[in-house]
């Protein structure tokens, strides 16, 4: 077996084990990287010297003892809109082209802490906007099941980099279901966690009160144990939980016996796909053969929330992203005459399509005369939603159903009609909005090949019911790689076809 | 100008407070310091920085709000002001709109006019932006974050006041009590308390406001009142050609005593408010308010009584001594050292102020120490020195913050007090003037007092005057 | 479309937004937004009277620093991604007081 094909808790194993070294675990990826990259666009930035620079230094530290932690030495990859000092960090942005932060993210600090090797920064929507990869300024990534299709969004890079083997896990955040959805799309496992859950410092702000940072692994387990590294209470960040159960492995069981599962009926109506239906009942039936107690039940207000969360999201991210404007750092326009005129070049040449249409409906909803109509009516609905699910969850330990609608679609077939890709969003939003942990975990694929989500949703702070849920369901069945997750030739070492000069080319804004 | 016409005025007063931190980060305050210093991540809206509120800062609100008699709004929110301009690093002020910390309170001011009450409608807390500079060699400005950040609140008032008196004496009002409070400097000079004048002007007897303008930059008592001058007389001027005047926020010129519009296509002016999602509400229970209204210092009034009380000044003095807190906080010190209030206070309270005066300067600007002070007031009571000599050394002390004892010692400034010194000097004085002896001895009692200018003169004003006055009376009427 | 977005709104918009648009994209943007507003309009169906607006998920409140400086210089990485810049301080266009 290849190391590549480890899971990140197994690879951590064998380094502390001795069996592999830090070193040789960051050059399989690297290779893998060098290998795949210029099909599946999975990485904006890749940091060969820096990753074997810092997987040596791991590596002397596991061996003096100092590190022992299960993801000591494993590579991972970071979704770019997380602060790396040092390391390019461009949020798939042309305004951030350039940008190098001075300091690094409280999670990704919680991952060095835990030896993580740090391969490079991933490809995603740009700032966060859009659910298949394809508004990044810095070109798609490609679905490693098939290439033709979107890896999904906005953490496209990082779930199509698990996928295909480019990293043994990554970080990904997720505002309206941008871990899901391309977890789901890609075959892999995610996690967003409760919110506050994960420090959001150092997180380059889209929806603040919907962002959350979380990890995509192979599986549960990965998963369930690089969350337990990222999560801290963080004083930097006054939305930081001060939580005191954070042993999510702990949660590690194949154990649903009389557990609580409630399936929305309201996710299972029109334009579901009939194929992922399936899939996900046959899921909550295996579920229930181990001894959870499965029913359907009303959740309620399911349309509402694509509604709610543009608003709140749009709004949010109007303000956000004024910082951006030319005078501080990023992408300033070559020529202008005063001071408005800068900031309307800059950020009209700077921001893409998507992200200026979220900009403007944010401030459209905050102008005057429609603050109380559109954004504190998203407010009140977002209250309503709230209720739903505690309700719900006076009943159910977990809800279960679709992390998507549909399996990954074609490249080109979603920016044509934005409102039609928002509506592919129903599943995952409204988790966002009241706060709540939800996972991705595969459970088949379509009659194309196409992995097919299933989406575990939990109460505030319940992550471990969800855990134990997707990994009693993980412990049925065994992990699918795409044909491209195939380990490539061994190592060779950079400069001839070097994977520096591939990454140079795609810092070139396209 | 046939109709008579009444000033309407409002102000919205910011004041940098003492905190030694800013209101979201842990930079520092100090004031000065070369560009960008004082930054970090959080006051320079770096992507993925965060705000973290000072304590501090929501105490030092609290205690403005209580000393105003405000109501305080025990659930309190920060929201976003939109707007884009480069000292404001995230494009956004954070600032409060919907749950500002305090609401209707009112100050008491006194004018020529008598007393009357100031509403103030709400204080709300925010940060302050940096610092433009204007570029001398080419036509760009330069941005310096170093006060980005600082905490501030503005205190918005009802349209109470009536006349740039009123509005100075409530601004000096709020100057003192928050002084008091420790809370601020308040130095107009430094931009710790600045003031935005709200303006309209209604016929004298009409109940319905004018249309208000707002005027900026105004940087000293003297600019507010000129402005307030200036704004009136210029909306009366259109009223009387019957135009109309503009909702506008207009900036005032000190320099050429006039103001020009800040209007401007690309500032909308619509500021896009809404609750800060990267900041949790502030919750003030009962114990916080009590805790921080027991802490209260002595304020003004109390503190007159005392003077008057403890240290038997008459109210004339206490009323003087308290109207700056540095003043005050110079005298107890002065007095805790050397004891006789009387005669501190008179030093402070004459010679202090007339070399103020001549020199254009403020209260807050008397910088010797009151150890000095002590010592300049120990030499007089011991008579080391008399009284004309310790002018001069009072000047020393206040220009230079001068050590008495080392300077008389040094110039030499000690009361002569050996008898047949100053004997052997009379002589010779009384014998170089006979018309003198022999007017004093005609009854002419002015005659003597020239003699004792003579000697005082003669021994540079060293001699005591009152033995120098027994020495001549005895010797010239041997 | 029940919300027809005018140039003017537009034009507003791009103001308040610091964004200039061609008028192609502004002829794409006043229909993508009234299409979204129309969607938004959803939100109408709803009885939401007597509902407090929820800005946080949870009710946390007080969370804060103590007043101690902890940072010192900043200026080097403050000013290490400026476009432009002149004496230790990002030079703009000028603004007019």
């Amino acid at each position: 077996m290849s190391i590549l094909e480890l899971t990140a808790v197994s690879l951590g194993k064998k380094i502390q084990s001795g069996e592999v070294t830090a070193v040789e675990a960051a050059k399989a990826a690297l290779a893998q990287i060098k290998a795949r990259e210029s099909l599946l666009n999975c990485y904006v930035t890749v940091d060969e010297e820096g990753a074997l620079a810092q997987a040596a230094r791991v590596q002397k530290k596991i061996e003096s003892g100092e590190l022992t932690g299960p993801l000591a030495g494993v590579p991972v990859a970071i979704k770019d809109n997380m602060c790396t000092e040092g390391l390019l960090t461009t949020c798939s942005s042309k305004i951030l082209y350039n940008f190098k932060p001075t300091y690094t993210a409280e999670a990704v600090l919680n991952l060095e802490k835990a030896g993580a090797v740090i391969l490079g920064k991933t490809n995603m929507d740009e700032f966060a906007m859009g659910s298949t990869t394809e508004t990044s300024a810095f070109g798609v990534t490609r679905n490693p099941w098939n290439p033709e299709h979107v890896p999904g969004g906005s953490s496209g890079g990082s779930c199509a980099a698990v996928a295909a083997n480019e990293c043994f896990y990554a970080l990904g955040s997720d505002t309206g279901g941008s871990i899901r959805q391309p977890s789901s799309f890609c075959g892999v496992t995610g996690i967003k966690p409760t919110y506050g859950t994960v420090s959001r410092y150092g997180l380059i702000a889209y929806g603040s009160s919907l962002d959350q940072i979380g990890p995509i692994a192979r599986d549960v387990t990965d998963c369930a144990t690089v969350l337990e590294a990222i999560a801290s209470h963080d004083h930097k960040d006054s939305t930081s939980i001060a939580r005191e159960d954070l042993d999510f492995t702990s949660a590690l069981v194949d154990d649903v016996k009389g557990m609580r599962i409630g399936i929305p009926r309201d996710y299972f109506g029109e334009g579901l796909n009939p194929e992922v239906k399936d899939a996900i009942l046959a899921a909550a039936k295996v579920l229930a053969d181990k001894g959870a107690v499965v029913e359907e039940f009303d959740l309620s207000l399911v349309e509402y929330a694509i509604p709610a969360y543009y608003v709140i999201a749009s709004a949010e991210a109007s303000s956000n992203l004024s910082r951006f404007d030319g005078v501080k750092y990023g992408y300033r326009t070559a020529e202008y005459e005063g001071l408005h005129n800068m900031y309307k070049k800059s950020r009209s040449e700077g921001f893409g399509e998507e992200v200026k249409r979220r900009i403007m409906l944010g401030s459209f909803v905050l102008s005057s005369g429609y603050y109380d109509a559109y954004y504190l009516k998203a407010l009140r609905t977002k209250a309503l939603i709230k209720k739903a699910f505690d309700k719900a969850f006076e009943s159910y330990d977990v809800i279960l159903g679709p992390a998507s609608p549909f399996t990954a679609p074609k490249i080109g077939d979603s920016l044509g009609d934005p409102l039609q890709m928002y509506l592919g969003d129903i599943y995952t939003i409204s988790v966002n909005l009241a706060g709540l942990p939800g996972m991705t975990v595969p459970c088949g694929r379509d009659s194309q090949g196409l992995p097919i989500g299933l989406q575990l949703i939990g109460d505030c702070f319940k992550e471990k019911n969800v855990i134990r849920a997707g990994y009693a369901f993980e412990c049925s069945r065994t992990y699918e790689a795409p044909e491209l997750a195939k380990p490539c030739s061994d190592w060779e070492p950079a400069g001839q076809s070097g994977i520096a000069g591939s990454v140079e080319l795609k810092k070139e804004v396209q | 100008m046939s109709r008579q016409y009444e000033t309407v005025i409002g102000l919205e007063v910011h004041v940098e407070l003492a905190s030694k931190t800013k209101i979201f980060c842990g930079c520092s305050t100090a004031f000065g310091g070369a560009p960008n210093t004082h930054t970090c991540p959080v006051c320079t809206g770096m992507p993925g920085s965060l705000p973290v509120l000072n304590r501090q800062v929501v105490e030092y609100a609290l205690a403005v709000g209580l000393a105003t008699n405000c109501g305080i709004n025990q659930y309190c929110k920060f929201d976003r002001k939109n707007y884009f301009y480069p000292d404001n690093p995230q494009n956004y002020q954070i600032s409060q709109l919907y749950l500002p910390i305090c609401h209707d309170g009112w100050v008491e001011i006194e004018t020529a006019a008598g007393t009357k009450k100031v509403r103030i409608h709400e204080i709300h807390m925010e940060e302050d932006a940096g610092k433009l500079i204007h570029d001398e060699w080419e036509d760009v400005s330069l941005v310096d974050y170093n006060r980005s950040g600082v905490p501030l609140i503005e205190i918005v008032s009802e349209p109470d006041m009536r006349s740039a008196d009123e509005v100075i004496a409530y601004l000096e009002k709020l100057r003192l009590i928050i002084q008091y409070l420790g809370a601020s400097d308040c130095k107009l000079q430094e931009g710790s308390m600045r003031a935005d004048v709200n303006l309209s002007v209604r016929e004298a007897g009409t109940e319905a406001f004018g249309t208000r303008t707002e005027m900026k930059n105004l940087n000293s008592f003297k600019a507010i009142a000129r402005a307030i001058e200036g704004e009136r007389e210029r909306q009366i001027e259109l009223l009387e050609d019957g135009k109309k005047v503009i909702q506008e926020t207009r900036r005032w010129d000190d320099n050429k005593e006039s103001s020009h519009a800040m209007r401007s296509k690309e500032d909308a002016q619509d500021y896009r408010y809404f609750p800060d999602p990267d900041l949790v509400p502030v919750w003030i229970d009962d114990e916080w308010i009590e805790r921080v209204r027991a802490k209260q210092p002595e304020m003004r009034t109390e503190k007159m009584a005392r003077y008057q009380s403890e240290y038997a000044l008459p109210e004339y003095d206490a009323q003087i001594l308290t109207g700056s807190k540095h003043l005050a906080d110079l005298f107890e010190e002065t007095v805790a050292i050397c004891g006789q209030p009387k005669e501190v206070s008179n030093w402070l309270m004459t010679d202090a102020m007339r070399l103020l005066k001549e020199r254009g300067q403020e209260v807050e600007s008397l910088n010797f120490s009151p150890e000095n002070l002590a010592k300049l007031v120990n030499l007089i009571h011991n008579n080391t020195i008399n009284r004309t000599v310790a002018r001069g050394v009072f000047e020393a002390v206040f220009t230079d913050d001068v050590d008495p004892e080392q300077y008389v010692e040094e110039k030499g400034l000690k009361v002569v007090n050996d008898e047949d010194a100053l004997k052997k000097k009379i002589e010779e004085i009384i014998a170089a003037n006979p018309q003198s002896v022999a007017d004093y001895k005609a009854g002419k009692q002015k005659a003597m007092g020239f003699i004792v200018g003579q000697t005082m003169r003669a021994m540079k004003g060293k001699a005591d005057p009152a033995v120098v006055n027994t020495l001549v009376k005895e010797m010239l009427e041997a | 479309m029940a919300n027809i977005i005018d140039d003017e709104t537009i034009e507003y918009v791009g103001i308040l937004a610091k964004l200039e648009l061609s008028d192609e994209e502004k002829e794409a943007a006043k229909k993508d937004m009234g299409r979204m507003l129309d969607y938004i309009d959803k939100l109408n169906e709803l009885d939401t009277a007597g509902v407090e607006p929820m800005s946080h998920v949870f009710p946390v409140t007080n969370v804060f620093r103590e007043d101690v400086v902890t940072n010192g210089d900043g200026s080097k990485d403050t000013l290490a991604n400026a476009p432009v810049m002149k004496e230790q301080a990002f030079k703009v266009p000028k603004t007019i007081g």
